[in-house]
Order: structure tokens, then C-alpha cells, then sequence
């Protein structure tokens, strides 16, 4: 090969190669944060992302859904930084963790009111507890029951994987769901499939069905929960019965991490909980952590 | 010349390795799925896993490995695929190849195929919007997403595989078969049903088979339309879920090692055997079909 030509080509590659150096340096200095988990929190986590990289560009943070669980099964092996849960980890699960070096570490940064919804036709405006866990362990299986239409219930909920799944079964229904329950991929299909269904009933994070001035999506009933007979039924659209937990479906919302969080981790960590952080919550649909949560973040040493 | 000879031992070697691994690898797969799923039988009984109908693994009391609501959806939905695809597919073959007009002809059989090419998820999400209210409004139920809506768009998923491979036997049977029928005085439709599709009929099987095989390991699709209730499935209008979506929706959140886990294998390695059975039966027509076209 002609010499000239060769030395030509050999500078071009080495040129590429140091380009090519460059912005891999570039891309090492920005810094990446991966969260993975709970469908609930997943568009929530998403905005407050997007708000914290518009004001520190050099973060970089990726948010995945999945399911709780999914979340979980990911921290516990080692391969995101935060994983979302809508409900906290079994001892089984925290067993295994440990087990494989991994500390978890819980923040509290919003509260869910978990809604129950129905079709708007639907004239049953409030449902006490032991109704909702009597409908979803298959025990009532018709409106008329409940002084609605006679009408056969569809049951939706979420599939095993998703924390809401368990919270519900765990702290609602308190034994396994009926095997006639739909299982639906999100909870946005939930939402889908309740649109379009005069029967159904379904549970799903208030962010999914409310904006932050608490308007509904169209066709949607959002039932009212009474904790029991004696107590009032209240709606999970008012803030404040949610946050004074007199919404008896009120939950927190998890971040998890491995051991305490540090650098830009813990400094996106704080922001969430700050009162910027917590407006964009806000105006997610979902409700700002109470000062009880917030008393155990700050025992937990997260926040001052 | 040396250097030719060397290419050609390449080559020769190059292939070899590619046709071994392909074996190799769905022998380990095999294998895989057999030690994984086997450790299942230390907790649970194969006659419970076979016989009962409850899949409960990760219940709030005591869990449950039963598959056969599963087996039983997922038989349902195939079979319910292909009671709709192959009358349409076996027409829509013998249109294309006996009676359509070459440019008709030369436009159809390419859309048809390029139905294969449209993402399962695609499928899946036209299944709840617009095919699940149709079927709750023409059969006045409440939710459509069912059985029934599962098979239609699982149907719609194995024709391209139907209507092509049918096509391609219908048009190898031997001109003369045709030609000897015409001469006899027997008409077109008479041929058709009487002479040509005898003639292919091993090659249509294979075609019903691989469509069966397209249904039984889909699962994107089914796992969006169903519904995906634990349920032992009475009628095409309840929501059923098939072994494919059961994997898909638990595999992501089991814990390594767990009986769930192992559980999960067991279905795979149940579903594995079954389209194997598909296949082979589908392999033993084709072969017929092969000879035939001599």
C-alpha cells in the first residue's frame, strides 16, 4: 500500500478513536441514576425526574415501571440504584437481601390514596371495607346486593407482581382474591377496562384518575370507603382525608434503596421530600408525605 | 487450487458448526427447562400439578401449583384460533392460488404476509381497544376482553402462516391432476375440492399445524386480550389465562430457587413438550407433502 495513503488512514483512525475518547469521557462525567419498580409510582417518579434533570443537567436518571415486585427482585439482585414499591418489603424479602450484602434502606416521598372505582352508570356511591373484601374474595358477586342494578361484578385488579396487588389483599381483602378477578397488566388498563364496563369495580393509585385539582376522568365513579358501618364513607379526592388517614385506603409510597444513599442519589432523595419535590407530587394526582411519615425520614437520617 | 480447497473445508466446517448449534441449543434449552422444572415435584405431587386447576403460588394462605386451568386455556384459545383460521386461511389459499387473476394474485399473497410482521403487542392492544367493547356490545356482556377475544386475534396472527403455506402446496400439486379432471368435463369448483385440495391435503395439515404452533407460544397478544383470570374456563366469554401469559406475568418478580420459580419452568417445559408434539406431527406431514410433489 502506498505509504502516503497509509499514514493518511492510520491519522483519520487514531483522530476518530480520540474523538470517540472524548465524549466517552463526557458521558462518564454526567452521573446516572437507574429507578425500576412500582407501576403506581411510575409516571409520579417520572415528573419528578424530569423536574430535578431540567434543574441539574448533568443527572441523568432513567425510570422504569414493571410492578413492585419487579422493583424489589431488582434491588435485592443488585441491578438499580432505587427501586419504587408501593408497599414495603416482606422480611422474607429484606432476609434475602441481606443475604446477598444488600441493605435496604426506605424513604417515604407521597402518599396514595388507593381509589376504588366503578363505571359512571354505576349508582353505588359507598362502600365500607368488609364489602370491598367480601366483592373481591368473591363473596358478593352482584350489584343488587350492594343496592345497585342486578348486574353480575367484573372483578379487576393487578397481577402478582404489583405491590398494589398485595397491599390490597394484604391490608383489604385479607384473604386470596376470587379466582374470577381479571388480572390486568397496569393500572392504567384497569382504568381502560372500567371505562368501558358497567360492572366492574377496580382499585387503582389516585394519580391515575385524578390532576392535582382533584377532577376525575371522564366515565369514572371513584367510590367512597368507609373504615366500617359506624364510620363515615369519605373520598379519596380530598386531600385531607388521606393524609389524616381517615381515607382507610391510604398508604405510603416507598423508595428503596441500597444502605443509606449518598451523592447525587441522596441529593435527589432530599429534593423529592423538599417542598418543591413534594408539589410536584402534588400535582401528580398524589398527596404530600404527612408529618408522620416525614418524622421517620428524618430519624431514618435522609432529611435534617 | 490449494487455496480453493481450503475455502471449501471452511465452509464445509463453518456449516457444520451452525447446523450442530442450532441443535445444541435447543437441546440445552431441553435440558434447562427439564432440570429446573423437575425440582418443582419436591414440594408438589405430579398428580396435583397435573390434575388440580388451582395456579396459586404466591397466595395469602397456603399456595397451590395446578395447571390445569392453564392447559385448559390454553387449548380453548387455540383451538378457538383455529375454528376461525383454517376455513379462512385454506380459502383465502385457494383464492390466491386456483382463481384469482395473477395481479391479484401477485398483491394479495405479499399483504397477507405482511400481516406476520405486525408486533404481537400491536395485535394485543387493538384487542382492548377496539375488538374487546365490540364483542361486550354484539354479545351484551360486560367486558370483552375473553377466550373468544384471544382466539380472533391469535386467528389473525396464524394465517399468514396458513394461507402461505397452503398456498404453496395448492400450487405444487402436479398440472396434470387439473388438466386430467378439466378434460373429464368436471368443472372448476369440482377440481378444486375434489382433485386439488386431496392432493395438498398433507401440505394443509402442515399448514393447520404451524399455525397451531404460531397459537400455543403466543403470548404478548393474549396476555393484553384475556384477561388473565386464575379461573378454570367454562365458556369462550370468560377471561382465561393461558401458560404463556401465566409465565410472562410471574417470571418477572420470582424469587430465584423458590418452589414458584421452579413452578414456572414446569409450565414452560408442559408447553415446551406440547409444541413439540405440534411440530413434529406437522414435520411428518410435510414430509408426505414433499413426496407427493414428486
Amino acid at each position: 500500500m502506498n505509504s502516503k495513503l497509509f499514514g493518511l488512514l492510520s491519522a483519520l483512525l487514531i483522530g476518530v478513536i480520540l474523538t470517540g475518547c472524548g465524549s466517552g469521557e463526557d458521558r462518564a462525567a454526567r452521573k446516572n441514576i437507574q429507578i425500576n419498580g412500582s407501576d403506581t409510582e411510575v409516571n409520579l417518579v417520572q415528573s419528578l425526574a424530569e423536574t430535578y434533570m431540567d434543574k441539574n443537567p448533568n443527572v441523568r436518571i432513567a425510570v422504569t415501571g414493571g410492578g413492585s415486585g419487579t422493583g424489589i427482585a431488582a434491588i435485592i439482585n443488585g441491578q438499580t440504584d432505587i427501586a419504587n414499591s408501593s408497599r414495603s418489603m416482606r422480611e422474607s424479602e429484606l432476609e434475602q437481601a441481606r443475604q446477598r450484602g444488600i441493605e435496604p434502606f426506605p424513604i417515604i416521598f407521597a402518599t396514595d390514596g388507593l381509589a376504588i372505582i366503578t363505571h359512571e352508570s354505576n349508582p353505588v356511591e359507598s362502600l365500607t371495607i368488609e364489602q370491598i373484601s367480601k366483592i373481591y374474595r368473591g363473596e358478593i358477586t352482584n350489584w343488587k346486593d350492594l343496592d345497585g342494578p342486578d348486574m353480575t361484578i367484573t372483578l379487576y385488579g393487578r397481577q402478582s407482581n404489583s405491590g398494589t396487588y398485595i397491599y390490597f389483599r394484604e391490608h383489604i381483602v385479607k384473604a386470596d382474591y376470587s379466582a374470577r378477578m381479571r388480572n390486568m397488566n397496569g393500572t392504567a388498563q384497569i382504568v381502560e377496562a372500567i371505562r368501558s364496563d358497567r360492572s366492574g369495580i377496580g382499585y387503582v393509585g389516585i394519580g391515575y384518575i385524578a390532576d392535582s385539582e382533584g377532577n376525575v376522568i371522564s366515565m369514572i365513579n371513584v367510590v367512597d370507603v368507609a373504615a366500617d358501618d359506624k364510620s363515615p364513607a369519605v373520598s379519596p379526592l380530598d386531600p385531607e382525608n388521606v393524609m389524616s388517614s381517615a381515607y382507610p385506603i391510604s398508604r405510603p409510597l416507598y423508595q428503596y434503596t441500597n444502605g443509606m444513599p449518598e451523592g447525587d442519589m441522596l441529593e435527589f432523595l432530599r429534593w423529592e421530600l423538599s417542598e418543591e419535590g413534594q408539589k410536584v407530587v402534588a400535582q401528580s394526582g398524589y398527596y404530600p408525605v404527612n408529618e408522620d411519615y416525614m418524622q421517620q425520614n428524618r430519624e431514618l437520617g435522609i432529611i435534617e | 487450487m490449494k487455496l480453493r480447497h481450503l475455502t471449501d473445508t471452511f465452509f464445509r466446517y463453518l456449516f457444520l458448526v451452525a447446523g450442530v448449534s442450532a441443535i445444541g441449543i435447543l437441546f440445552s434449552i431441553f435440558i434447562m427447562l427439564a432440570i429446573n422444572g423437575l425440582q418443582t415435584f419436591a414440594d408438589v405431587s405430579i398428580a396435583q400439578f397435573i390434575l388440580s386447576a388451582q395456579w396459586n403460588p404466591s397466595a395469602f394462605g397456603e399456595p397451590s401449583y395446578g395447571i390445569l386451568a392453564l392447559v385448559a386455556s390454553t387449548f380453548m384459545v387455540t383451538v378457538g384460533a383455529m375454528i376461525i383460521a383454517v376455513p379462512l386461511g385454506i380459502g383465502t389459499a385457494a383464492y390466491i392460488s386456483e382463481i384469482a387473476p395473477s395481479y391479484i394474485r401477485e398483491t394479495l399473497k405479499p399483504v397477507v404476509e405482511i400481516l406476520a410482521g405486525i408486533p404481537s403487542v400491536v395485535v394485543g392492544f387493538f384487542g382492548i381497544v377496539f375488538l374487546g367493547p365490540l364483542i361486550a356490545d354484539m354479545f351484551n356482556l360486560t367486558s370483552g376482553l375473553n377466550a373468544l377475544n384471544g382466539s380472533i386475534l391469535l386467528a389473525v396472527m396464524a394465517l399468514p402462516t396458513i394461507v402461505s403455506v397452503s398456498e404453496d402446496a395448492l400450487r405444487s400439486v402436479p398440472k396434470e391432476f387439473k388438466e386430467a379432471s378439466y378434460a373429464l368435463g368436471v368443472n372448476r369448483w369440482l377440481t378444486l375440492i375434489k382433485i386439488t385440495l386431496p392432493a395438498a391435503s398433507s401440505g394443509i395439515v402442515a399448514a393447520v399445524m404451524l399455525g397451531v404452533g404460531r397459537a400455543i407460544g403466543e403470548t404478548m397478544t393474549v396476555l393484553m386480550a384475556t384477561g388473565n383470570a386464575l379461573q378454570m374456563p367454562g365458556s369462550f366469554f370468560d377471561s382465561v389465562r393461558t401458560m404463556t401469559a401465566n409465565i410472562a406475568i410471574e417470571l418477572g418478580e420470582v424469587p430465584f430457587g423458590t418452589t414458584h420459580y421452579y413452578g414456572l419452568f414446569a409450565v414452560g417445559l408442559v408447553l415446551f413438550l406440547m409444541s413439540l408434539a405440534v411440530n413434529i406431527t406437522s414435520e411428518h406431514f410435510t414430509k408426505k407433502y414433499r413426496w407427493t410433489r414428486k
